[in-house]
């Protein structure tokens, strides 16, 4: 019960604070996804035609909804633990009897709480621009929380080891930005040669795309079944992962 | 009952120096309790490592009776924690910040948000409750940090330097506050660089100095081993010659400020006869410096040696 509480705590106190700055974490998002239907989807999409049997348009919402999905869990996560340890009061919760996965449970929630929260603005949005159809609600709904938790889970270890608010955003600007656009949001990865569709399969979020974009529309480059399965793989060794670094204290204990 | 026992506690820092060289120290339950030290002695390494943000080398540590390894979360529950620094989010208002401190602490938010009411009102803040943290003075701050620690009710509160810059008034005040707590049943840890606080508070005493336990006594006992005590008389008019008084040392200072320094355990009878008898009217004594002050710079430096 003691734990429940103090994971409830956490989870408030995180909703309240990404709620207080809607402005800086909810709105930029919608406005970003509304350009890109404006201009991939409109604009340039009527030039480009079908792609995977489905209008252009159509075919970016899935990949655009989970982008959005992707950099908001992470940016929570990070920014908000990295501040906590910046400004110390993660010592709030170092002193009180808080297990560590309690504390990262509710780190990881806050994430999800505002990825859910993007997703749906984001989907709102899309929906002036696309006829939105759910192929299966199952998938859908499964690959967009697990999407959420596995990207909170990275922001997590990423502000671990954060040492200045440079290091918070090197990885989103080095390594998830590249690997979401070349995830396959925009494009089919059938269009690119043989040598390059084996090298996107490298890439992780190509299977949450993938994924998500089965679960909206029925069409997938890669076997669903493989890409949850990779997913989870993932949430488990990063959520086992950022356990031993909190239980060690790596960058918030001396 | 032992509030804190502390057995061959270890800390070196990596690629530091042993900031800890095996600490034992017990506190009793319901004492008031001074750590001292200066500079790097170890006291906020070991407060560090009891209140779990520091990670010890060796050791063990048990907050009544429960063992900071075995059971980390029925020994945190026994603590409140005041830091040296302010480690609060300056942007949440101020009854958030305590009513969170409840909930991570397992209180439901209905109880953490009565207990924050309790807490703020104690100290002065419940008119502030609203304000974000960084737009309070730095008195209120300190407050703050304390009524964070006591909303759940701890039975051990360790303050780490808990007055540092405050001003007297605020000082005094939280002394009173602090003195009533300890009162009502909680034991309560003190590090402090005003001596005088400790002197004026705690019961008991342990002196760090270089990573050990140097002393560690009753503070009426530790102040009974002072060598002399040094006063300052304010006398009524100017004397050219200060009068010879047997067993004691007179000094001038100014026109009218004369220093004696008395041997321990001597009475000051025979200085005021003394004193009297050369026709010298005292208007007003003081000691010259606190004396635990006095007791703690003998010990540091007579363990410093000549070369200091």
């Amino acid at each position: 019960m003691r734990y429940w509480v103090a994971f409830q705590t956490l989870v408030i106190k995180e909703v309240l604070r990404f709620s207080r700055i809607w402005v800086q974490t909810v709105l930029p998002p919608a406005i970003t996804t509304a350009l890109y239907f404006i201009i991939f989807g409109t604009l340039i999409g009527e030039q480009i035609g079908e792609m995977d049997g489905y209008r252009y348009v159509d075919f970016i919402v899935p990949g655009l909804i989970l982008m959005a999905v992707i950099s908001n869990s992470y940016a929570n996560v990070v920014s908000s633990f990295y501040q906590a340890k910046f400004q110390r009061n993660v010592e709030e919760m170092l002193v009180a009897p808080i297990p560590a996965w309690v504390m990262l449970l509710g780190y990881v929630v806050g994430g999800v709480a505002r990825g859910v929260v993007v997703g749906i603005l984001v989907t709102l949005v899309s929906m002036f621009f696309s006829d939105l159809t759910v192929h299966s609600y199952g998938i859908t709904l499964g690959v967009f929380v697990l999407t959420s938790v596995l990207f909170s889970l990275a922001g997590f270890i990423n502000a671990v080891y954060a040492n200045s608010f440079d290091d918070i955003s090197i990885i989103p600007t080095f390594v998830l930005t590249p690997l979401t656009y070349l995830g396959g949001v925009f494009y089919s990865i059938k269009l690119l040669p043989e040598f390059w569709q084996q090298v996107s399969l490298a890439n992780p979020v190509l299977y949450m795309v993938n994924a998500f974009r089965y679960g909206l529309l029925g069409v997938s480059d890669i076997q669903v079944g493989v890409a949850i399965h990779i997913i989870l793989g993932f949430i488990v060794v990063l959520f086992l992962f950022a356990l031993v670094l909190l239980k060690r204290g790596v960058g918030i204990k001396s | 009952m032992l509030a804190l026992k502390i057995r061959n506690l270890e800390k070196t820092y990596r690629n530091g120096p042993h900031a800890l060289r095996g600490i034992d120290l017990d506190v009793e339950e319901g004492d008031f309790f001074a750590l001292l030290g200066p500079n790097g002695a170890g006291k906020s390494t070991t407060i560090g490592i009891v209140c779990s943000l520091v990670n010890k080398t060796a050791g063990t540590v048990e907050v009544f009776g429960h063992d900071l390894d075995l059971a980390p979360q029925e020994a945190k529950a026994c603590i409140g924690y005041v830091p040296q620094e302010f480690n609060f989010n300056p942007f949440e208002p101020v009854a958030e910040i305590v009513i969170n401190q409840g909930g991570y602490y397992g209180l439901p938010r209905s109880e953490a948000r009565d207990r924050a009411e309790h807490c703020l009102r104690q100290l002065e803040l419940w008119d502030k409750r609203e304000e974000q943290a960084r737009s309070l003075s730095g008195g209120m701050k300190r407050r703050l940090m304390i009524a964070r620690a006591l909303v759940h009710r701890p039975r051990l509160l360790i303050l780490d330097e808990p007055t540092a810059g405050v001003d007297i008034e605020i000082r005094l005040s939280m002394w009173e506050f602090l003195r009533r707590i300890n009162a009502d049943g909680t034991t309560v840890i003190l590090t402090t660089h005003y001596l005088e606080e400790a002197e004026h508070l705690c019961r008991n005493i342990a002196i760090i100095n270089h990573g050990r336990i140097a002393e560690r006594a009753r503070m009426h006992e530790m102040l009974r081993r002072l060598h002399r005590q040094d006063l300052i008389l304010d006398i009524a008019e100017p004397v050219e010659r200060l009068p010879r008084i047997e067993g004691y040392e007179l000094q001038r200072l100014e026109r009218c400020l004369i220093e004696a320094k008395v041997a321990s355990g001597q009475d000051l009878n025979g200085l005021f006869v003394g004193l009297a008898e050369a026709g010298i009217r005292v208007l007003s004594m003081r000691n010259k410096q606190n004396r635990l002050e006095q007791l703690f710079l003998d010990m540091v430096n007579s363990r410093r040696g000549p070369q200091g």
